[in-house]
C-alpha cells in the first residue's frame, strides 16, 4: 500500500483528498503547512506529496525547496495541487521540483491519472 | 404550459427511452444497456431545457417521422458516450507507437476510428513528434460532427486537459486561453479530422500501418462488431496493427486478427487467405 501527506490548510480540501485517495488504496497522513510537512516526512517519508501553494508558516514552494534539499532529495515525489493555475506559477513549481501539478477543481480520474504518471497508482 | 416532471418522477416514459434506444443504434449502431438507461435523463435534459421543452417525451415528438433532423443530430450526439482522455491506460500509446514505429520506419499512416473530441489522435501526434523520428501521417474519424469540430478546434477545458497529460507535455504542447488550453497549431494541423460513421460508411481510402480503435466495440451490438472490424481489417496493410480499447478482444468477434506476439496489447492482421 502506497503512503500520501496531503498537505493544505484547507480542512474540506484534505478530508476530499483523503476520501479519493483511500478510495485509491492509499494510506493518508495530513498536514495543515509547509513546517508541519515537512517534520512529517522526515519523521516518515511518504511515496507521494499533494501539495497546496498558499498555506500560513510556510508555503508549499517554501516547503519543496526545503524538502529538496534534506537527505530525502527526490525521493517522495510532490503533486502540487493549487488554485494557481498559470503557466508561470507552473514552471516555477516544476522548476522547484515538483513532479506532477494538478489544477483545482480537480476530479477522482484527474488525480488517479496524475498519481499514475508519477508512478504512485 | 409543459409539467416539468419532479425529482423523482421519472422523466421519459418507456416508449420514449425505446424509441431513443433505436434512435441511436439505427443512426450509430451503438446500443444503451438497460441498466444505463439512466443516462439518457442526464444527456438530454439540457437539450430539452434548451428548446423550450418541459421533458424528453416531448423532445423525441419533435424528432418522429423525421421532422427535425438537425434536431435528432442533436439528440444522437447527447446520447454518445465521448468520455476520453490523454495518454488513456498509462504507458499504452507510447508503446503502440514504439511498436508502429518499428512496422513503419518511414511516415506511418494511423486511423483513430472514434476518436471522440480529440485526445487519443493528439497524444499519438505528440507521442510521434517527441521520438524525434518520422512524424505520423494521422486520420481521426468520429459519427459525431460536434465531437470533431471539438477536436479540430484543439480545446481543452481544464478537467478535460488535466486527465492523463502530465504537465510538462501540457506546457510544451499546449497554450492557456482564458480558463481553457488549446493545442498548438502545429500539432493540430498533423491530424485530419473527418466524420464518419463506422457501422455504415468506407474506411478512409489508402491502406493503415495501424487502427487505433478504442472503447468503440463496446457499445455495439455483436453483429455489428464483426461489420467494423471487417472494415478495419480491410483498410490495414498486410502485418498491420489493430489496438482496442482495454476491456475489448476480437476473440469471438473476428477471425481476422490475432492477439501480437511482438507487441503486448495489440492485435496483427492476418495474412488474406
Amino acid at each position: 500500500m502506497k503512503s500520501c501527506l496531503v498537505v493544505d490548510d484547507s480542512k474540506v480540501i484534505r478530508k476530499v483528498a483523503r476520501h479519493i485517495l483511500e478510495g485509491l488504496d492509499f494510506t493518508v497522513s495530513e498536514a495543515a503547512d509547509g513546517r508541519e510537512a515537512l517534520d512529517a516526512c522526515l519523521a516518515s517519508t511518504p511515496d507521494v506529496i499533494l501539495l497546496d501553494w498558499n498555506m500560513p508558516v510556510m508555503s508549499g514552494m517554501d516547503f519543496l525547496r526545503a524538502l529538496r534539499e534534506t537527505p530525502l532529495g527526490a525521493r517522495p515525489k510532490v503533486v502540487f495541487c493549487t488554485t494557481e493555475n498559470g503557466v508561470a506559477h507552473i514552471r516555477a513549481a516544476i522548476e522547484a521540483g515538483a513532479d506532477e501539478y494538478v489544477m483545482k477543481p480537480f476530479d477522482r480520474e484527474t488525480l488517479q491519472s496524475k498519481l499514475q504518471i508519477v508512478g504512485a497508482a | 404550459m409543459t409539467a416539468v416532471p419532479s425529482g423523482d418522477t421519472p422523466y421519459a416514459t418507456p416508449i420514449t427511452l425505446t424509441a431513443l434506444a433505436s434512435l441511436l443504434e439505427s443512426r450509430t449502431g451503438q446500443r444503451i444497456a438497460p441498466n444505463r438507461a439512466w443516462r439518457i435523463d442526464t444527456a438530454l435534459k439540457p437539450l430539452a431545457a434548451e428548446n423550450g421543452l418541459g421533458s424528453i417525451d416531448e423532445l423525441v415528438g419533435h424528432v418522429r417521422g423525421g421532422s427535425n433532423p438537425a434536431l435528432a443530430d442533436r439528440i444522437v450526439d447527447a446520447l454518445l458516450n465521448q468520455e476520453t482522455s490523454f495518454f488513456r491506460d498509462a504507458g499504452a500509446i507510447e508503446a503502440a507507437a514504439e511498436a508502429i514505429a518499428s512496422i513503419a520506419p518511414g511516415t506511418p499512416r494511423i486511423w483513430c476510428a472514434g476518436c471522440a473530441t480529440g485526445q487519443e489522435p493528439l497524444s499519438l501526434a505528440i507521442a510521434f513528434a517527441e521520438r524525434g523520428g518520422a512524424l505520423a501521417d494521422l486520420i481521426a474519424t468520429d459519427v459525431s460532427a460536434a465531437a470533431i469540430a471539438r477536436a479540430r478546434a484543439g480545446r481543452f477545458t481544464q478537467f478535460e486537459i488535466q486527465r492523463g497529460l502530465p504537465i510538462r507535455r501540457m506546457l510544451r504542447w499546449f497554450e492557456q486561453d482564458g480558463d481553457d488550453w488549446v493545442a498548438q497549431a502545429e500539432l493540430v494541423r498533423r491530424i485530419v479530422w473527418r466524420r464518419s460513421n463506422l457501422v455504415v460508411d468506407a474506411a478512409p481510402g489508402g491502406r493503415f500501418d495501424a487502427v487505433f480503435c478504442r472503447n468503440v466495440l463496446f457499445y455495439l451490438a455483436p453483429e455489428m462488431r464483426t461489420r467494423v472490424l471487417d472494415l478495419i481489417a480491410g483498410s490495414l496493410r498486410p502485418g498491420g496493427l489493430l489496438m482496442l480499447g482495454a476491456g475489448e478482444t476480437v476473440i469471438g468477434q473476428s477471425g481476422r486478427f490475432v492477439p501480437s506476439k511482438r507487441f503486448r496489447g495489440l492485435y496483427e492482421l492476418l495474412p488474406a487467405r
